[in-house]
């Protein structure tokens, strides 16, 4: 499989990503598309991988699966209290943090 | 006298300098007696304190004896010992070390700085028993006898400025060492202010000094006294060097008290007696004549500035003279009289009689220091009463401060004999026979020594002779600055040893002083001119002549020499007998000058209005400028509002940019895939380029 179709994809999940994170409300969706955004961007390092030659890339990977890893772990617990306190997870319904 | 230039610039070559490690000692045992009683005097007994401060003084006096029999034991031109103690400023070709020298000039003034200096010490216990500043004001005189020794014996400028401004503080701090009263206070700070214009010029004329000879030091073999010892060098204008004279020399004004900025030393006063005895008397004031002697192979070229000095010199001397014929507190009369003799010792620098100002220096920290521990005596015994209109008759109740003051009192009158008349005699003589001299310069020198005999004798009237006035009952006088100890009632008593011995040494020393150096007019060469043979090395090649017809004919010269003494004696017994016939047997003295000079007393009460006009052409523009302009406009218009519009600006920027943060994160992130956009738009633009 040629790169260029592989950078295509990735950037297609990418923008799917990104959207979500922008148009949905709701907290879980939100962190779902985070995790589109990021496995995006591991297909391109696979792709570059395979196109280089290079293996480094792939220690890039699991690096970026350990970090989604954590930051479901860390952002599931906040979503679980953020929900305890108020009894919703739209990201319209938290905004105390306004300069 | 070009002959005998080229002769001396020969010795000059050859100057020898010898090491020593005797000189790190004096300045610093001072140094430490400052610190250990500022630092820790406060949990000392007094015992400690003045027995810590006493041998801070005296061991660097003893020392300073020792080093003064090394240089008489050296050969003239050789009589030159240094001590570089570390390099201070290395700085490209700025190069200052730290470094202290001794020579026949730095000798006499180290010995009178430190032997004063620690009679004056000694005094101090007997003024100053039961203050409660007891040991601050200790750590301040061994404070000040390290300065004024960093400027002695400083072989560079700089290090004789960082004692010049050393001085300066202590002063500041002794006068307004009584500072819970405002007007001490006051002072304090009015000769700071005053210090500061003279200071001012100081490091100018010492810049300007660096660049052109590109040195700091006045003495050695680079120094810029060898440097100019044949004349100016190449590439050095006249103009410049009558400028660094000029500014110097209104460092000298300050330091000094000479006009125009003699008046600090009058208000300075206000300190303990033995501060004004040491610091405004004996020591600090000279500080100026000493920079001039120091620096005389730039005065003998800057012939216009010596003018200057010589004219300053004797105005001075009158103007403070007569002022002083008028008051009636014993320590501002001797304050004037001090401006007056410093204006004699200007008098002889301007005429180019280096060794006779310094001549003059020395007897004068004799009299001078001896009159004012006198007074000092008298004001204790008086209970901090200064006005002598309440004294009178005090002879009876203290006999050694009496003989010492009467002794002191004939030094500075002139009076055949005692110092004094040796080196105000040749002052005379200088100023109208030198070929720097003027007449009209000796005659007001003459008038000012009229008023010095006049003045003191009124004050031997006022004060010592005739019946004893007291202070009338209910005078409630506010500074007997308490724990003195003596009750408000009773007759004056003398004072206990430690005042009296300094007063007998130095009246002592003001009889005998001026034997080191008397003119040969006096003795027809048969004892030596010791003092002027012991400068010879320092200011042979700044000589400067007598008048033509003087230099002609050395017979001319000795007759017109004898007939200036004839006058000056005459000067001082008409003065005396002037205060005789004003002043005997009268019951209300202050009155008597009033009574029969009615308009001439008025002038002189109000001090020739020289405050008044300060007052108005100076100080008065200078606060409404400073209200008006400075104040209302450069700081409240200009400074405030650009701060303000600063700040404002913030303000207002901040309330606009923090309507971005809505706390809405589905915003941030659409900031954040916008900046994405743009820097994915850079990165593809500067590809394609």
């Amino acid at each position: 499989m040629p790169l260029p179709h592989v950078l295509a994809f990735a950037f297609l999940l990418f923008a799917i990503g990104a959207a979500g994170v922008l148009l949905r409300k709701n907290v879980l969706v939100v962190l779902m598309c985070i995790e589109l955004m990021l496995n995006s961007v591991n297909l391109a390092f696979v792709g570059f991988s395979r196109h280089f030659g290079d293996s480094g890339s792939h220690v890039m990977v699991l690096m970026v699966f350990v970090v989604a890893a954590v930051e479901v772990g860390v952002g599931m617990a906040i979503v679980v209290n953020m929900y305890r306190r108020r009894r919703t997870l739209s990201v319209d319904e938290f905004t105390a943090l306004k300069g | 006298m070009a002959g005998a230039a080229a002769a001396e610039a020969a010795h000059h070559a050859a100057q020898v300098v010898s090491s020593t490690g005797m000189l790190a000692p004096i300045i610093g045992l001072p140094l430490l007696g400052a610190a250990i009683n500022g630092l820790v005097g406060k949990k000392l007994p007094t015992s400690a304190i003045h027995t810590i401060a006493l041998l801070c003084v005296g061991i660097p006096a003893l020392i300073a004896w020792v080093l003064f029999l090394q240089l008489t034991g050296l050969e003239p031109h050789a009589r030159n010992l240094e001590q570089v103690l570390f390099p201070w400023i290395h700085v490209g070709g700025f190069q200052v070390d730290f470094a202290l020298w001794l020579d026949p000039l730095s000798a006499v003034m180290l010995l009178i700085i430190t032997n004063i200096g620690f009679l004056i010490h000694l005094y101090s216990i007997g003024y100053m028993k039961g203050d409660p500043s007891y040991y601050r004001f200790f750590a301040y005189l061994n404070l000040f006898i390290f300065s004024m020794l960093c400027l002695v014996l400083g072989e560079s400028l700089l290090l004789m400025f960082l004692g010049w401004e050393g001085v300066g503080l202590c002063s500041y701090l002794l006068i307004g060492f009584w500072f819970e009263e405002r007007e001490n206070a006051k002072a304090g700070k009015k000769a700071f202010v005053v210090n500061r214009v003279g200071d001012f010029g100081f490091a100018l004329g010492m810049m300007l000094l660096f660049v052109t000879f590109g040195t700091l030091s006045p003495v050695g073999d680079g120094g810029i006294n060898a440097q100019l010892a044949t004349g100016l060098p190449a590439g050095v204008s006249i103009g410049t060097i009558e400028a660094a004279a000029l500014l110097l020399f209104l460092g000298a004004c300050g330091k000094s008290a000479q006009i125009p900025l003699y008046i600090w030393l009058p208000d300075a006063m206000a300190g303990p007696t033995p501060v004004s005895a040491l610091i405004h008397a004996a020591t600090m004031v000279t500080a100026g004549v000493y920079m001039i002697a120091r620096l005389n192979g730039l005065f003998f070229h800057a012939e216009f500035a010596s003018e200057v000095v010589l004219w300053t010199g004797a105005g001075t001397a009158l103007l403070a003279a007569t002022i002083g014929l008028v008051q009636n507190d014993i320590k501002k009369v001797l304050a004037y009289s001090t401006v007056s003799q410093l204006g004699f010792m200007f008098t002889a620098m301007g005429a180019g009689a280096w060794a006779v100002g310094m001549f003059h220096l020395m007897t004068h920290a004799f009299f001078k220091a001896c009159l004012f521990l006198g007074s000092g005596s008298v004001i204790v015994a008086m209970h901090h009463e200064q006005d002598m209109r309440y004294y009178g008759g005090l002879r009876k109740f203290m006999p050694r401060t009496y003989w010492t003051f009467l002794i002191a009192t004939l030094a500075i009158s002139g009076v055949p004999l005692f110092s004094g008349f040796f080196s105000k005699d040749e002052i005379l003589w200088f100023a109208q026979a030198s070929e720097r001299g003027a007449f009209g310069a000796y005659a007001l020198v003459s008038l000012a020594a009229f008023c010095t005999a006049f003045y003191m004798f009124r004050i031997m009237w006022m004060t010592f002779w005739g019946e004893h006035r007291g202070v009338p009952e209910g005078h409630g006088h506010g500074d007997d600055h308490d724990g003195h100890g003596h009750g408000h009632h009773g007759d004056p008593q003398e004072q206990p040893w430690t005042m009296t011995v300094p007063l007998i040494v130095l009246a002592a020393l003001s009889l005998l002083g001026g034997y080191v150096g008397l003119a040969h007019v006096f003795t027809g060469g048969a004892v030596p001119n010791y003092l002027h043979d012991w400068y010879h090395p320092i200011f042979a090649n700044s000589h400067v002549g007598l008048l033509p017809m003087y230099e002609a004919s050395a017979e001319l010269t000795h007759s017109a020499e004898l007939r200036g003494v004839f006058i000056s004696v005459f000067v001082a017994l008409a003065a005396i007998a002037g205060s005789v016939w004003l002043y005997r047997g009268k019951d209300k003295l202050h009155d008597v000058f009033e009574a029969n000079f009615p308009p001439l007393h008025k002038v002189l009460w109000n001090k020739w209005y020289v405050d008044e006009i300060y007052e108005a052409i100076l100080i008065s523009p200078l606060v409404v400028a400073s209200r008006e302009f400075l104040w209302r406009i450069v700081d409240e218009v200009i400074i405030d509002g650009l701060v303000n519009f600063i700040g404002g600006a913030a303000t207002n920027g901040a309330r606009l940019l923090g309507k971005v943060q809505d706390g809405d994160t589905g915003n941030y992130a659409g900031w954040m895939v916008v900046g994405l956009f743009i820097f994915g738009a850079f990165a593809v633009v500067a590809a394609m380029l």
